[in-house]
């Protein structure tokens, strides 16, 4: 059985393509055959953010425009055997991509045995986050605890109960998730960011994951090496429970609270 | 944290932003599945109102409940305080 996971947000720069690298990473780490393809056409990031920008030779327009086969374009990850990326096209024609066509690749791919597909959705509420939703059998919703992330949150949430294939079937309502990033457990103890419950109450959503702010991230994508396989990181032992919880697992959230600190650090800076 | 950033410690504004969210999303939700002449029907009642009465924008209040088999269009007006004098 083949599982389609959209990481979407609608407001964009709140962490998509860093989870979207980190969970298919997860999961390929667990043995699980794994494909995860950027939907921002003209845009693409996740190579980038995968490492392996200087390998692509063909992309997600060129399957669906028929120039080459899947096979092809499907890049294969060179830390995990069972990881395989499939990047944007850089073309400014967003039409060149079709219902159909990601349809077709989505099916090509689920024919090819691959336990789950994770779609990274481009910010905003047009055509490529349209797609990237579309199939979906499950949705990774990725929040700052801030005002306009959340509000874009609801928007998005919306838009899953109502433009995907399966609420338009109406047999079964895609499985939604919230994962907050940029945590501050600081900033939220001194009443300055909302804290996890508030988030939750607000959007009434489960919480399958919380990424604390982390210097780590940046120098992930730096490197281009997703934070997840940084093993000493915070960020990664969050996103590590991410997926874990992703295939079932119950873990309590982590990293909540800010580590304790002695007198003279906390006076001085530490 | 250094002793500086102590006394400079900024304000705490989270239950604002969680207050103003529970209300602009309920309000965006109970939108969603209506009608998309909503907006301008807000408005021009609006202007009728206005025209007898100076109300905020906020509050009118307009939505459609789904109540049984039938849609109820609710429509709420909070008219000013009597000024002063």
């Amino acid at each position: 059985m083949t599982e389609i996971i959209v990481v979407t947000s609608g407001k964009g720069g709140v962490g998509k393509t860093t989870t979207s690298a980190s969970l298919a990473c997860g999961l390929a780490k667990r043995g699980k055959k794994v494909a995860v393809i950027d939907f921002d056409i003209g845009l693409r990031n996740l190579d980038l953010i995968m490492g392996c920008e200087r390998r692509v030779v063909y992309d997600f327009v060129n399957v669906i425009q028929g120039d080459c086969t899947l096979k092809q374009a499907l890049i294969k990850d060179k830390r995990l055997e069972t990881l395989f990326v499939l990047a944007a096209s850089q073309t400014r024609d967003k039409d060149a991509l079709t219902a159909e066509g990601v349809r077709k690749v989505l099916d090509d791919l689920i024919a090819d045995g691959f336990d789950y597909i994770i779609c990274d959705s481009p910010a905003g509420i047009e055509k490529g986050a349209h797609l990237a939703m579309y199939f979906a059998d499950r949705a990774v919703v990725v929040v700052n605890p801030e005002v306009s992330s959340v509000r874009d949150s609801d928007r998005i949430l919306g838009l899953l109960a109502s433009k995907t294939a399966h609420a338009e079937k109406g047999d079964t309502k895609v499985q939604e998730h919230l994962l907050l990033t940029r945590y501050s457990p600081r900033r939220v103890a001194t009443g300055e960011m909302m804290s996890v419950e508030d988030v939750k109450e607000i959007l009434g959503l489960d919480v399958i994951g919380v990424i604390p702010e982390s210097p780590d991230v940046l120098s992930a994508s730096n490197a281009g090496n997703p934070v997840i396989l940084n093993a000493e990181s915070d960020a990664s032992m969050a996103y590590e429970d991410s997926v874990a919880r992703l295939l079932g697992e119950t873990l309590p959230l982590r990293f909540l609270e800010e580590p304790k600190k002695g007198f003279f650090a906390r006076m001085f800076g530490g | 944290m250094g002793l500086l950033a102590f006394f400079r410690r900024s304000q705490p504004t989270a239950s604002v932003a969680k207050e103003r969210l529970r209300i602009i999303v309920a309000q965006e939700r109970s939108s969603r599945n209506a009608p998309d002449y909503l907006p301008l029907l807000r408005r021009e009642v609006m202007e009728v109102i206005r025209k007898y009465v100076n109300v905020d924008p906020e509050a009118v209040q307009i939505s459609v409940e789904k109540e049984g088999g039938h849609e109820v269009l609710e429509f709420s007006v909070a008219l000013p305080e009597k000024a002063a004098g």
